[in-house]
């Protein structure tokens, strides 16, 4: 079985994706962007919002680390800090890989 | 339809100044989260433990795909956020693709939860091409003999194996939802290794529930004592051991637990089921309380009947309730337990669940846990003019 995401640490090249039957959905009856799965719904905030909608699976870290950097005007390792934050914690509760 | 628990909280934030609490409920009427969609009673399976109600409803009366998908837009625009396309077995409905497709284009995660039984794998391969999110799928034992006979259908276990193996191949996620009660409960070792070999993300151990054909065998499904105490134990062992491999789900079941289940978080709050003919109940088990009135998606729009039938009103809250509920600290968290077990143990349905050790009739549910039978099942069946 493929296992990823929990074996090696998130590291620059990684390139996060949401799990298979882990979906970002915009809910206008909540006002924003909710995180689905199975038996468990998350609320996603602006900022959360727009990392997940970069785990494509496709750009790594640093690519999206860099884009959210430019995007927000702020400091890229305060960005690295807060995104690894968010995305390890994911990949702990298994809905995100790399 | 075994188990299907709608989630009972609001969405946690994942992230910014929520931290790790759950976000706060806006004031008024709570939003529901989780819709069960019971698209049909009608199952090949007679499983004994079935939670649906005796009188089952027949193809005749149930809603067409139209009104599933007008039913799945007023959901998502309420605040509900997953759908479970249930029954009795939703295979059973021919046009179950459509409605799948509907659920998904409203914006809902959509779960399928199925006995398996009535899916090809080219139909399992247009559902997930249709928007399937997720697949929940029951066994009910290890061992295909017994499965089998449990499920009261012959050669039920070897095609529900043959179509996890397409579901994981698919890559659609999986969770094993195995029933469990006095005939298995002791191979709770064997199902979880079995759903970790099926490539199943999760599996639930799901104690039988005393409702509708459950509450009929009761006698001849209740574990002993000794049983759940050591189902408990194994539990715990297999979660450490398959700790990276598959999550177990597991609650202590119903009669023998402290304190009652907080039925759905709370009764109007998080959820509600839609019945094959339409009727919106609070929850699936629902109709067995009398006097309540239930309102019909055919005559009015899902927000109204949230917001305004007598039978969402009737226990929302916690105005309705009676002592030791009504001062107990714990009223917020457990709602005075389900009021369907309230009606069918006191003949009460405001009454304390009496599965709280704090309920008057507490010493009941330990006898009736304690009365074991071992009569044939009493198998789940349409009546023969409901065009089963």
């Amino acid at each position: 079985m493929l296992e990823t995401g929990d074996r090696h640490s998130l590291g620059p090249e990684a390139r996060p994706r949401l799990r298979r039957g882990v979906r970002l959905q915009h809910s206008p009856a909540h006002g924003g962007y909710v995180l689905l799965a199975p038996e468990r719904v998350f609320k996603a905030d602006a900022i959360a919002a727009a990392i997940l909608a970069r785990c494509t699976g496709e750009a790594t870290l640093s690519a999206i680390v860099d884009d959210l950097a430019t995007l927000y005007g702020a400091p890229r390792e305060r960005v690295l800090g807060d995104v690894s934050a968010l995305l390890a914690g994911l990949a702990e509760k298994k809905l995100l890989e790399w | 339809m075994v188990n299907a628990e709608p989630f009972r909280s609001p969405p946690a934030p994942l992230a910014g100044e929520g931290g790790r609490g759950r976000a706060a409920e806006p004031p008024g009427l709570p939003r529901p989260l989780g819709l069960l969609a019971e698209l049909t009673h009608r199952c090949p399976l007679g499983c004994p433990y079935c939670s649906n109600p005796l009188a089952l409803e027949g193809r005749d009366a149930e809603l067409d795909s139209a009104t599933w998908a007008r039913v799945f837009r007023e959901a998502a625009a309420l605040g509900v956020l997953q759908v479970h396309l249930s029954g009795g077995e939703p295979a059973a409905r021919h046009d179950l693709i459509e409605i799948a497709r509907a659920a998904r284009e409203a914006g809902l995660y959509v779960n399928l939860v199925t006995s398996g039984i009535g899916l090809t794998g080219e139909r399992i391969r247009a559902l997930a091409e249709a928007g399937v999110d997720h697949v929940q799928l029951s066994i009910q034992d290890s061992e295909a003999d017994s499965a089998d006979r449990i499920a009261g259908y012959r050669g039920a276990f070897r095609r529900k194996t043959a179509l996890a193996a397409e579901i994981v191949r698919l890559g659609l996620p999986l969770t094993v939802n195995a029933v469990v009660h006095r005939a298995n409960i002791d191979r709770i070792a064997a199902m979880v290794e079995l759903a970790a070999a099926l490539g199943a993300g999760r599996v639930e151990i799901a104690h039988v529930q005393y409702y509708g054909w459950a509450l009929r065998n009761r006698a001849a499904l209740m574990p002993t004592r000794e049983q759940v105490e050591r189902a408990a134990a194994t539990v715990a062992a297999l979660r450490a051991r398959y700790r990276r491999q598959i999550v177990i789900d597991s609650v202590v079941p119903d009669y023998h637990a402290r304190f009652p289940k907080p039925c759905l978080g709370g009764w109007g709050r998080r959820s509600l089921n839609v019945t094959p003919a339409g009727r919106v109940l609070p929850c699936h088990a629902a109709e067995v309380i009398p006097g309540l009135e239930f309102w019909s998606v055919r005559d009015h729009p899902l927000a109204e009947i949230w917001e305004h039938s007598p039978a969402f009103r009737a226990f929302r809250g916690t105005a309705w309730m009676q002592e030791p509920c009504a001062r107990c600290p714990r009223r917020e968290q457990d709602f005075g337990g389900c009021r369907c077990q309230a009606f069918l143990l006191t003949g009460d349905a405001a009454a304390t669940d009496p599965v709280c050790h704090l309920s008057p009739r507490h010493h009941e549910i330990a006898a009736l846990a304690a009365a074991q039978a071992d009569r044939p099942y009493r198998y789940r069946r349409m009546p023969a003019s409901a065009g089963a």
